[in-house]
């Protein structure tokens, strides 16, 4: 017993309990308010600094302003597919019903972020290219992510059994994570051997810092805002998984 | 009692994968050439989609010329997925794919044997139709070489990225158009290397880096495609 305790102690006790749907919902209840006043504030604070304090781009004037709303977005959407793959391959070897319920949560979430990313995009590249649409190394990933993200959301819903569905959008994910790379690095040099690298976006070491400060305090705030949507979400699925158990019905009838 | 101990080694050894893999393939073979509207349907496919783009873009040679590469290799990309969805589906209606999931056989021998079966029957002869394409849309003498390398080499990874879809959308009803939204935008690298190759050949650039990407991207998809198909096979098939 007690070596047992020893064995376990380098990880938090909270942590297993996140493996429970049940304690998963009440963990996620007490993170809630605080993601969501941290959220809140940094996504105020970073766009009243992003588009009031900073400086204007000395070639693009205002219109860069887009950036505080691009780049988050554009990588929030990279790394939820990789949390997306890394849920799904979780529940896929343990058999783990929160991780299959993250995994599920995380694909609508990725996809609107993507499609988020694409649209500032094209919005930023009206004034500054001159054209809604350009092939873009970049753009053209961001866009092969989105279809990645509705292949994975296609195949949930064609499959009724949740848990049969769970483990095969998990391998679809995980077959996908492994192309992520490929995709990116083929698109690139596709690109270059295309069309010269006309374009090129201000490199991040060149911006000056109070520049790229309100730009961080945007990405914190865009991965706050997302743990507070996931949680939303996550605590829905838990809840409609759940519904036939007594402590789902103890707390509808609570309400 | 001599007789059981004598009866467990010669069970145990059974056929070794080698003998595993070429029953497999020799099944699969004699199947699809049983059923030859299967084999024959995608290579129409093939001429019919390239058939298309002249009448719908424009017969003129100079400009069919240049976007020859690409259409040639959308065209077998697209023949490919539609051959995807038959791949493992008579096999799960039958229930022959329970009993290869359940055989004492690995798993991964009866898909790679699967998979090259299909790709005999599928991306072998659009490779060799290939050339009659390149002359129908006016694609330089110069570009066939490449033409036929970069399918050779390409198709072999398409086959095993669709049997990936395949297998995952094997138990579904609907699995048709399901299928081609899960594997297009895995293709897309063997996509851009394969017309790209093409394009390299046509105007005299050295083929051999494109080649060697596409051989890369084979190796790694025959090292862990068959996983993947294994899995997923054995997800649908007990889902």
């Amino acid at each position: 017993m007690a070596k047992n305790k020893t064995d376990k102690n380098w990880m938090p006790r909270w942590f297993y309990q996140l493996a429970s749907p049940r304690w998963c919902y009440d963990i996620t209840g007490k993170l809630l308010p605080a993601f969501g006043v941290l959220a809140l504030v940094l996504l105020l604070g970073g766009t009243v600094w992003a588009l009031l304090f900073a400086p204007a781009d000395y070639q693009q004037g205002n219109s860069f302003r887009i950036i505080y709303i691009h780049v988050p977005s554009a990588i929030l959407a990279q790394s939820c597919y990789i949390m997306m793959a890394i849920a799904g391959a979780i529940g896929l070897i343990w058999k783990m019903k929160v991780a299959d319920m993250v995994a599920k949560s995380c694909a609508p979430l990725g996809a609107s972020l993507a499609l988020l990313a694409l649209a500032t995009g094209a919005i930023w590249g009206k004034p500054t290219w001159g054209s809604w649409w350009v092939w873009d190394a970049r753009l053209t990933s961001m866009l092969i992510l989105l279809f990645l993200y509705l292949g994975v959301m296609a195949l949930h819903s064609a499959i009724e059994n949740d848990t049969t569905a769970a483990q095969s959008t998990a391998v679809l994910s995980l077959v996908g994570l492994v192309n992520i790379p490929i995709i990116k690095y083929s698109v690139e040099w596709w690109n270059t051997l295309h069309q010269p690298a006309t374009f090129k976006l201000t490199e991040k070491p060149a911006m000056p810092p109070e520049m790229w400060l309100p730009l961080l305090v945007m990405v914190v705030g865009f991965y706050c805002f997302f743990a507070v949507s996931l949680m939303l979400r996550l605590r829905n699925e838990i809840l409609r998984r759940e519904r036939r158990s007594s402590w789902v019905q103890a707390l509808a009838e609570s309400r | 009692m001599s007789e059981i101990a004598t009866n467990e080694p010669a069970r145990r050894r059974g056929p070794g994968a080698a003998g595993v893999f070429r029953a497999a393939l020799k099944r699969d073979l004699l199947l699809a050439f049983r059923s030859r509207s299967d084999l024959v349907n995608p290579l129409i496919f093939f001429l019919m989609v390239a058939t298309l783009f002249p009448l719908g873009v424009s017969p003129e040679p100079g400009f069919l010329a240049q976007l020859a590469p690409g259409l040639v290799w959308v065209a077998a990309l697209l023949a490919t997925l539609l051959s995807m969805d038959s791949l493992f589906r008579a096999d799960y209606e039958d229930g022959t794919l329970e009993q290869a999931l359940l055989s004492p056989q690995p798993l991964i021998l009866i898909v790679l044997a699967r998979v090259l079966a299909h790709w005999i029957m599928t991306g072998l002869p659009l490779t060799l139709m290939a050339p009659l394409l390149g002359v129908m849309l006016f694609l330089p003498a110069e570009g066939m070489g490449g033409l036929m390398l970069s399918l050779l080499l390409g198709t072999p990874t398409l086959s095993l990225i669709g049997a990936i879809g395949a297998a995952l959308t094997v138990g579904l009803r609907k699995g048709g158009v399901l299928i081609s939204l899960l594997v297009l935008p895995l293709y897309i690298p063997v996509l851009i290397f394969g017309s790209g190759a093409v394009q390299a050949a046509v105007t005299g650039l050295p083929l051999a880096g494109y080649l060697a990407l596409l051989g890369a991207m084979l190796a790694l998809g025959v090292v862990l495609a068959p996983l993947a198909i294994g899995a997923a096979l054995r997800i649908s098939v007990s889902g």
